[in-house]
């Protein structure tokens, strides 16, 4: 259940969850109360010959019914009151910043840090560490995009023109499937990301190893394979830092293949996929942004070895 | 009535029948083909809305069911993006633009005026002017998805993505005009309906006697004046933006993407009202005539429906939770948006009280209206989890709130509707419809609908949002989606028994006497179906339920001419008889000015000049229309230079 | 079978009625609440647009206030031949409503010539930024409801002159004069959004 919000692995998504449960329960106990009252009701209509025309009596249960539901309401609404507080008292000073910006049909993530070279971006993937407070900051790239990992938390829209702010706190370890969640065009179906959760220490050492220029080739495949990204349409949208990739309009790809899917949640990042992917992306998700390159079989295997070694 | 006497007269039973045929000529349908457009009989403007209506209904189910197969597999290749995109923006947009709230409107033509005892609605020729702008939206949506430009953008159509930035080519266009063919209507219809039920009420029905569908039509009407502005402003700053470069939703030049949403449901909560508080009427109604007795709480009822209206323009930030506004105020919206279970609750006590003292029958129609009890309660219960904010963080935009909504649509007014459908059959056709056949497809519909629609509150739960044109393997959706699809196959089949039934009535069915059900509204007081002029005599009402409780030997309205079309004008509260008034005839010019609108509004979709040229042939249409055919019928009030007027002599009966 | 019935003959009363009474008032009445509904939208979507931005309006002057306040006087002022026009209507008086709704039109043409002076001082174009485009929409709304408003009178005053001519026709002047209020007090908030609001500190 990666995508769960009965599988709540937050602060945030723990309080949603418990004050869903408490309404799910109060629900159904009404539910099954009225209409069980609709039950007696029918059978006693069915078997009445005279009829009952006292409307003031009845009007009193009508009235006792309803303020009984004015009450559980009221009730409810505290509830919920109490769960917003709770939920909006979770931000801190030092929380680890993360901006995210939300693109037709993928997901820019850039770490925060007060000196710009220890920024790090990467794409579709989130990696946080266990129990700290993050801030990720939402922004819009083209249309109206919304930022949901049910595990974590409730979704807050990128909204072009604005910037949102979705306060989170991972409590256990573990990987959290997210997905776009409000209709953003064409491959709004396979706009998905991951939210991975780990241990301070982990989490230390992966943003260290994300902090590094791009791993370079080491077999003379590996090489061509740069070779090539660099003198084709790749470098138009793509970045590898440490390398003539400088494209800013589509994921960067400096440690590409420390990341787990493709083309945003599309696919598992596994060799077979990516020669796929770049064989035709259009066939995988069509209309996304990235044209047929029209590469050859061997520059493609050499750009794949390539890709595939940038830890 | 001082003006209007209760005297004795020596009226034969051959008179009045004289007297009927007279009135059955007078009002007699135009015929041809040229009568066929300029029809004013609000039974047949009514039959004309329902069946196009249903006709949509039905279009709209088959793209569900598409959506449905599509979605019975992860990763299924039946249908792509682009289409299926189209579809579900095609389904949403005409199920709640050219099905439910015309279907509604027609029942409410059909019969508000035999509700209130009147012969014809008022403005007879605004209401045919609806219905032939509301076909030609409906035409020209359905041509545009054939043309391939149809929208795509969802039935709400939000910017910046069907802005012109983000959405190229006319899409967005046909969508946003569709909106103005289909308020339009909805705006004329309720004209109709509030001065109809205002000023034509037969004497001696007050306020407190009027038949609860009639009141919620009433109330609905005062929503529909009040919310359709709305949308009119959203979908003409869309186009705006679209075609002459306005920056209403451009952010870079101070728009406000955010902006949309606001004026957009503004107007979309309450629109879900305007589809529910009618179905409310219905099913009071229902459970009335099923369970032989007057509604229990009528006061309160009628209450709770002008709660409900009042409160409905209060919530609509409940659809923007996600957004990023203000704490404080979004609490807000989550208090009124619960709050407003308690009108709903309400009248569910006054129903139940009804029946636990009443003689329940169980006839389809009866099915139908508990089908609503499960079915509408349980809708509510989910609505009441999306109302808070925290919750709706996580539900927001899945499959919940899918489900959320078609539990509240479908059991609160789709039901419903079927049931009433069923239950003035008779009364429209003269057949009665075949009782096992409802029976059976009352259940093909119920299970068919909770098999679909059950499955989809735990597939939001586990994650997977709306508007999706397939998933991902792996994910745990695979059994869910399968068994909401083999639910929407039994639906459709249900659908179909419907139809069936309907058909084979009309052919072959039992033809129905004037009061099949017992019921006690007037509108079964008269033939099945009704006369041209509906009613003859028309008796003083005296009681809210005239067939069961009014006394025998009600005095009889006379004086209002039969040679001529005229009805007689009542005062707002109580009732008594006001004056006279010449009902307009039949006539072409609102068909013609309707297709003039058309070609204007279609022309506009491509530049802004046809509001200014493409305007003058709508105007000089309804010139015509407006411009009087000889003096009226009352020639004896014809004005002297100077002075006052001269009161008819009196007439007498025929 | 010469037994009598009682009836109630409403026979005497009048075939057509002014003011609430009637019901062309009713269906006049709707027509405003759904224009009034709209231009009240339309202001809360200025108001909206202005709360989010420090500089209103954004890089340009507000409107000249000349224009607009003759526009408004002369309005104001209309409001004599509209009133005039109604109580002649109301009194079945041919000559007189003749007249008066000659010289209503005569105000309303007049009012349209001056809108248009208005749209040269707003100072930008309806693509300039979201300013432009909402002080042109509420301009341009209330200017077709003008517009509206001068073809109906003069249909009206038409009939007035070539007939035919019956009760009815007083109580579309009536009317027609009814909704003329609208059209003008219907301005004023318009006024105040449009000229007045950039002015507030």
């Amino acid at each position: 259940m990666l995508q769960s919000v009965l599988h709540a692995a937050g602060i945030q998504s723990a309080r949603i969850e418990a004050l869903w449960w408490v309404m799910f329960w109060v629900t159904t106990a009404v539910t099954l109360v009225v209409l069980a009252l609709v039950v007696v009701a029918v059978r006693r209509g069915l078997a009445a010959d005279a009829m009952d025309v006292t409307e003031r009596s009845s009007l009193r249960r009508v009235a006792v019914g309803t303020v009984l539901t004015a009450v559980i309401l009221l009730g409810l609404i505290g509830g919920s009151v109490i769960t917003s507080r709770a939920l909006a008292s979770q931000r801190s000073a030092d929380a680890l910043m993360i901006e995210v910006t939300a693109y037709q049909w993928w997901w820019a993530v850039e770490y925060q840090h007060p000196e710009p070279e220890q920024r790090v971006r990467t794409a579709n993937e989130l990696h946080i560490p266990v129990g700290k407070t993050v801030a990720i900051k939402l922004l819009a790239n083209d249309v109206i995009h919304s930022f949901w990992v049910p595990a974590l938390h409730g979704k807050l829209d990128a909204i072009p023109g604005h910037e949102a702010t979705l306060w989170l706190r991972a409590d256990q370890a573990g990987v959290y499937r997210g997905q776009c969640a409000e209709y953003c065009g064409h491959q709004h179906a396979h706009m998905a990301f991951v939210v991975i959760a780990e241990p301070p220490d982990v989490f230390e050492r992966w943003i260290q190893a994300q902090r590094q220029t791009a791993h370079a080739p080491a077999t003379e495949q590996e090489q061509r394979g740069l070779h090539l990204v660099q003198r084709t349409a790749c470098v138009m949208c793509h970045t590898i830092r440490g390398t003539a990739a400088g494209g800013r309009i589509a994921p960067d790809l400096t440690h590409f293949a420390s990341r787990s899917t493709i083309g945003a949640g599309t696919r598992p990042r596994t060799r077979e996929y990516l020669d796929q992917w770049i064989k035709d992306p259009q066939a995988i998700k069509p209309g996304n942004r990235m044209p047929t390159l029209g590469l050859s079989d061997a520059d493609r295997s050499a750009i794949v070895a390539y890709l595939e070694q940038l830890r | 009535m001082s003006r209007a006497p209760v005297i004795e007269l020596p009226l034969t039973d051959e008179m009045l029948s004289r007297q009927s045929r007279e009135l059955a000529r007078t009002w007699a349908p135009a015929r041809g083909i040229i009568g066929f457009f300029s029809e004013v009989d609000h039974k047949r403007i009514g039959m004309r809305f329902i069946l196009t209506a249903l006709a949509f209904f039905v279009l709209g189910g088959v793209l569900a069911a598409l959506m449905r197969l599509q979605l019975a597999f992860p990763e299924n290749t039946l249908i792509g993006p682009d289409l299926y995109n189209q579809l579900f923006t095609m389904h949403g947009t005409t199920m709640m633009f050219l099905f439910a709230v015309p279907v509604m409107e027609g029942l409410g033509l059909y019969f508000t005026p035999l509700l209130v005892g009147a012969r014809t609605i008022a403005l007879p020729r605004l209401a045919a002017f609806g219905y032939w702008i509301f076909l030609a939206g409906g035409v020209f949506l359905y041509v545009s998805f054939l043309l391939n430009i149809g929208p795509d953008n969802g039935w709400f159509s939000y910017v910046p993505l069907a802005g012109p930035e983000f959405g190229p080519g006319k899409r967005a266009d046909t969508w946003a005009q569709l909106i103005t063919f289909t308020e339009v209507a909805s705006l004329v219809g309720a004209i109709v309906t509030i001065v109809t039920i205002f000023k034509y009420r037969r004497p001696g029905m007050t306020l407190d006697r009027v038949p609860m569908f009639a009141w919620a039509e009433l109330v609905t009407s005062f929503m529909i004046i009040f919310a359709m502005p709305a949308v009119m402003l959203a979908s003409t700053t869309l186009i705006l933006d679209r075609l002459v470069g306005t920056h209403f939703f451009n952010q870079a030049e101070g728009g406000d993407p955010i902006l949309y949403q606001h004026l957009f449901w503004f107007f979309g909560h309450p629109e879900v009202y305007l589809i529910f508080l009618p179905a409310q009427g219905l099913m009071s109604t229902l459970i009335q005539a099923f369970s032989s007795r007057p509604i229990v709480g009528y006061v309160w009822l009628v209450t709770a429906l002008v709660a409900t209206a009042f409160m409905g323009f209060g919530l609509w930030v409940h659809h923007m939770f996600t957004v990023g506004l203000p704490q404080n105020g979004s609490s807000f919206f989550t208090a009124a948006s619960m709050m407003i279970a308690i009108p709903s609750g309400v009248q569910i006590f006054c129903w139940i009280a009804t029946m636990w003292t009443g003689r329940v029958r169980l006839e389809p129609p009866m099915l139908f209206a508990l089908g609503y009890f499960v079915i509408f309660i349980i809708g509510g219960m989910t609505g009441i989890m999306v109302a808070s904010v925290p919750v709706d963080l996580q539900l927001h935009d899945t499959y919940f709130v899918v489900a959320h909504l078609h539990y509240v649509l479908i059991g609160g007014a789709v039901f419903p509707l079927f049931g009433a459908l069923y239950y003035w059959f008779p009364k429209m056709t003269g057949r009665m419809p075949n009782r096992r056949l409802g029976m059976i497809s009352f259940w093909l519909l119920f299970i068919g609908f909770n098999l679909t629609f059950f499955p989809m509150h735990q597939l939001g739960m586990i994650g997977m949002p709306r508007r999706v044109y397939t998933y991902l393997p792996g994910l745990g959706w695979e059994t869910l989606n399968l068994a909401a699809t083999a639910g929407a196959i039994t639906m459709a089949i249900g659908a179909l028994t419907l139809t069936v039934n309907a058909v084979y009535a009309l052919r072959r069915g039992e033809a129905a006497a004037a009061n099949p059900w017992q019921a006690s509204t007037l509108e079964w007081s008269t033939s099945s179906p009704p006369p041209p002029h509906n009613f003859s005599p028309e008796r003083v009402i005296a009681s809210r339920d005239p067939l069961w409780d009014d006394p025998p030997g009600q005095p009889i309205v006379v004086g209002v001419r039969s040679d001529k079309r005229e009805v007689l004008v009542t005062r707002l509260l109580d009732a008594e008889p006001d004056h006279r008034y010449h009902s307009p005839e039949p006539s072409i010019w609102p068909f013609v000015t309707a297709m003039a609108t058309t070609f204007m509004l279609i022309w506009s979709i491509f530049s802004p000049w046809a509001l200014v040229w493409g305007s003058i042939p709508p105007a000089i249409a309804m010139i015509f229309w407006f411009w009087p055919r000889g003096r009226s019928i009352d020639d004896e009030t014809h004005p002297p230079e100077k002075g006052r007027p001269q009161l008819e002599a009196a007439t007498g009966p025929a | 079978m010469s037994a009598t019935v009682p009836v109630v003959d409403v026979s005497r009363l009048p075939s057509f009625a002014f003011g609430h009474r009637s019901i062309l008032w009713w269906a006049t009445l709707g027509l405003i609440a759904i224009e009034g509904t709209a231009f009240a939208l339309m202001i809360a979507a200025y108001i909206y647009l202005k709360w989010r931005v420090p500089e209103w309006p954004p890089g340009v002057a507000p409107p000249d206030l000349m224009w607009g306040t003759l526009t408004t006087i002369v309005v104001l002022a209309s409001c004599i031949p509209n009133h005039l026009t109604k109580k002649a209507a109301e009194q079945l008086d041919v000559g007189r409503t003749r007249l008066w709704i000659a010289v209503s039109l005569g105000f309303a043409i007049a009012f349209l010539v001056l809108r248009a002076f208005e749209f040269t001082t707003l100072n930008c174009w309806w693509d300039t930024n979201a300013y432009g485009s909402i002080v042109w929409m509420l301009l341009g709304a209330h200017t077709a409801h003008v517009i509206t408003d001068v073809v109906d009178t003069a249909v009206i005053a038409a009939i007035f002159f070539t007939g035919p001519l019956d009760a009815h026709r007083f109580v579309d002047a009536s009317e027609n004069a009814a909704y003329y209020y609208f059209v003008v007090f219907s301005w004023l908030p318009i006024y105040a959004v449009i000229y007045l609001a950039p002015r507030l500190v």
